[in-house]
């Protein structure tokens, strides 16, 4: 069967200027008004670099993406993860024409209306339903088409009461789910969507990721969607591409494509982190596994966990918490020094080894380390670790990955007849 | 469902750049509820939360016709003819007013309409174009107060009489408008780049209403200031101004030489705007 190709990105590359846009711009200008009147290519698109935030560059210049080609079948849902800055915002807002690319062109058979940010142009001075509207003609619907939804709007978004007040009287979860009620019912072919998830009560989340896939699924209708939370990535979308610097890493399926992006971030450095708090006086220096020099474990053992915390002062009543998370950022394991009859303890000025004595029974993957001290119910330290638990496990199994479950305990199978 | 890829069969394509001129008037035409709801936005949230409310459209002109009926009639000593002076400066305000607003409003476009543009897309132009469209209804409110003045000083014996051209007054209105949104989209295109623009504007307006016989009669200027008349007969405002007020008030000239003048001006001004407008809508967000 031949591919129903909905759209398709042929060599898109976006360059942007860095530092101050003025000092400088109106030479920039004349010296490619110059080049072009003689009929030569623009000089500043030589120069150009990759897009790292963290290294120091030579160029004023960058490209923020950099050559990205990719397809999208009819009734696709494209998930597209990177980390902050590798260049997936870019990408939307070229994809939803708010600006143009600097090279390259992007074809589409399909109406494409973007979800870059929800509430586009509300007015707080105007009520629910005149924002309703507004919003809905900004993301592209008739009049028409709104009020024909109009009553389907009102109360997918759970603000009947407050529809004819100004919304700028609305809590700020209430204009989110207004303005999320108004683009769920948006009918273009593709749909682009960032991030807008991240808002709303767990409740509405759901709700909204379901009618997503409502969407997608029996609307048979193409979504492109950006967004930091695996688990709604994972859920939502059945291909995937990771961006990194601006260039495709890669692309494929969702699961193989997540499974990357972990690998990516994965930072192996010897067993220090990354605070979350700052505080000078105490704090975690490092972790690790007692007798390893790696942070690899098998799923059935039996493991000691040591955290190195220098003191610089007298803690009393101290108690210390600690969780592993999966990648999807779901807590498995919490626990707490005080846990199984243990107290409270002192320490004094000084580096002292804890450690927790445990065994972790879930499936191959990277858990997360984030372990907090706390003192007369003070928190002195909390950080999250960016070296990654590794769990592998010393079995395979027959099922297919998405059987397997999160947990990995040992079954044991036999049969008898008995009669 | 077509699985043909042959490569004519896009809907549309994402390109780095325009074609050298393009209007697309269907998928403007497609956004004229946008438009109508632009519309609407600008003319009742102008009102929330004042005391005063749409008065405050009539107080500024009114005001101002006061001041100016002192300081240029009482004080300086302008003659108006067998107008009563306070009616000739409503008039040319009225009008210039629209001008103004139309020029201001659209002038900011892209740097006011930022957030909205850096997160969705519909045709530029109809911000402009909403900008133009709610300030006629502004202008119209501030009309019916000339109107009011006007029957009062009828029946005060004052000498007025409406000119037949007065038919073509929506015309004039329709050109003052367009050469406002024109030379406003070319400055807003300039702003998101040079943000010089904003000052210049600002006082540039004040000068040029000057020059465009708001306060004055046309034929005053020649006399007086013979060498800088040509200051006031190049501008096309001017023309406009003066001819309303004929329309009006059936005092002071109409040149057709002037009027035609003004038509190219407005036209080119317009277009020429809109080709700065539309190169500069699609990359705007990375500058401003």
């Amino acid at each position: 069967m031949k591919k129903d190709i909905i759209l398709k990105a042929e060599n898109i590359s976006k360059q942007y200027r860095l530092g101050q846009v003025g000092t400088g711009t109106l030479s920039h200008d004349i010296n490619r008004w110059w080049h072009k009147i003689r009929g030569k290519e623009n000089p500043y698109l030589k120069i150009g670099e990759t897009n790292d935030r963290s290294t120091k560059g030579t160029s004023d210049y960058v490209w923020a993406l950099q050559d990205i080609n990719f397809e999208v079948e009819r009734g696709e849902v494209l998930g597209i993860i990177g980390k902050n800055g590798a260049g997936k915002s870019t990408l939307l807002k070229i994809l939803s024409k708010v600006t143009a690319p600097t090279t390259g062109s992007i074809k589409s058979r399909g109406r494409i209306a973007s979800l870059l940010e929800v509430g586009t142009g509300f007015n707080g001075e105007m009520t629910g339903r005149e924002n309703i509207f507004l919003n809905g003609a900004i993301l592209g619907m008739t009049k028409k088409e709104i009020s024909s939804k109009l009553d389907e709007i009102i109360e997918f978004s759970g603000c009947e009461r407050y529809i004819d007040t100004p919304v700028k009287r609305y809590s700020s979860g209430m204009t989110v789910r207004l303005a999320f009620a108004v683009a769920a019912f948006l009918e273009p072919e593709i749909l682009v969507i960032d991030e807008v998830l991240a808002v709303g009560d767990a409740e509405f989340q759901k709700k909204a990721i379901g009618k997503m896939q409502d969407i997608s699924r029996e609307g048979g209708r193409t979504v492109l969607f950006v967004s930091h939370n695996m688990a709604a990535v994972k859920s939502l979308c059945t291909r995937g591409i990771v961006l990194e610097n601006g260039n495709i890493k890669c692309q494929g399926d969702i699961d193989y494509i997540i499974e990357e992006y972990f690998n990516e971030i994965q930072v192996v450095n010897d067993g220090t982190r990354i605070k979350t708090i700052d505080n000078p006086l105490s704090s975690f220096n490092k972790w690790f596994i007692k007798d390893r020099n790696s942070f690899d474990i098998a799923s059935d053992e039996k493991l000691k966990i040591c955290f190195e915390f220098t003191s610089k002062e007298n803690l009393r009543n101290c108690e210390l918490g600690f969780v592993i998370r999966n990648f999807e950022g779901k807590i498995l394991l919490g626990c707490n020094s005080r846990d199984f009859g243990g107290d409270y303890f002192n320490i004094k000025n000084g580096t002292y080894i804890f450690n927790f004595e445990l065994s972790l029974p879930v499936i191959d993957g990277k858990y997360e380390i984030d372990i907090s001290l706390v003192s007369n119910n003070n928190i002195i330290d909390h950080w999250v670790s960016e070296t990654n638990l590794i769990v592998k496990n010393k079995f395979d199994s027959v099922l297919d990955k998405k059987w397997r479950g999160e947990l990995n305990l040992k079954t044991y199978f036999r049969y008898d007849e008995i009669s | 469902m077509n699985d043909n890829n042959t490569p004519n069969d896009w809907l549309f394509e994402i390109t780095p750049k325009n074609k050298f001129f393009s209007l697309n008037l269907k998928e403007v035409w497609q956004y004229k509820d946008l438009l109508l709801l632009f519309v609407k936005r600008d003319i009742i949230t102008v009102y929330k939360q004042t005391v005063l409310g749409p008065l405050w459209y009539l107080i500024q002109p009114l005001f101002t016709s006061v001041t100016f009926t002192i300081i240029f009639n009482n004080v300086a000593g302008i003659d108006t003819g067998t107008v009563p002076p306070f009616l000739f400066n409503l008039a040319g305000i009225t009008v210039w007013n629209y001008f103004t607003a139309c020029l201001t409003g659209t002038s900011d476009t892209f740097k006011a309409n930022a957030a909205i543009f850096g997160k969705v897309y519909f045709p530029r132009i109809i911000t402009p174009l909403s900008v133009v469209i709610s300030n006629l209804v502004k202008f119209g409110i501030q009309f019916l107060i000339f109107i009011g003045f006007y029957i009062f000083y009828y029946f005060q014996g004052a000498n007025l009489g409406l000119n037949s051209l007065i038919l073509f007054f929506p015309i004039l209105i329709v050109i003052m408008g367009i050469l406002g949104l024109g030379l406003g989209m070319l400055i807003s295109a300039m702003v998101t780049k040079y943000r010089d623009f904003t000052h210049l504007i600002g006082f540039g307006i004040q000068l040029l209403m000057y020059l465009s016989a708001v306060m004055y009669p046309m034929s005053l200027i020649k006399d007086k200031l013979p060498g800088y008349g040509w200051l006031v007969e190049y501008n096309p405002l001017a023309y406009i101004i003066e001819t309303a007020r004929y329309m009006l008030l059936d005092v002071g000239e109409v040149s057709v030489l002037g009027l035609s003048y003004t038509l190219a001006v407005t036209i080119a001004v317009f277009f020429i705007g809109l080709l700065v407008f539309n190169k500069t809508e699609k990359s705007f967000i990375d500058t401003v």
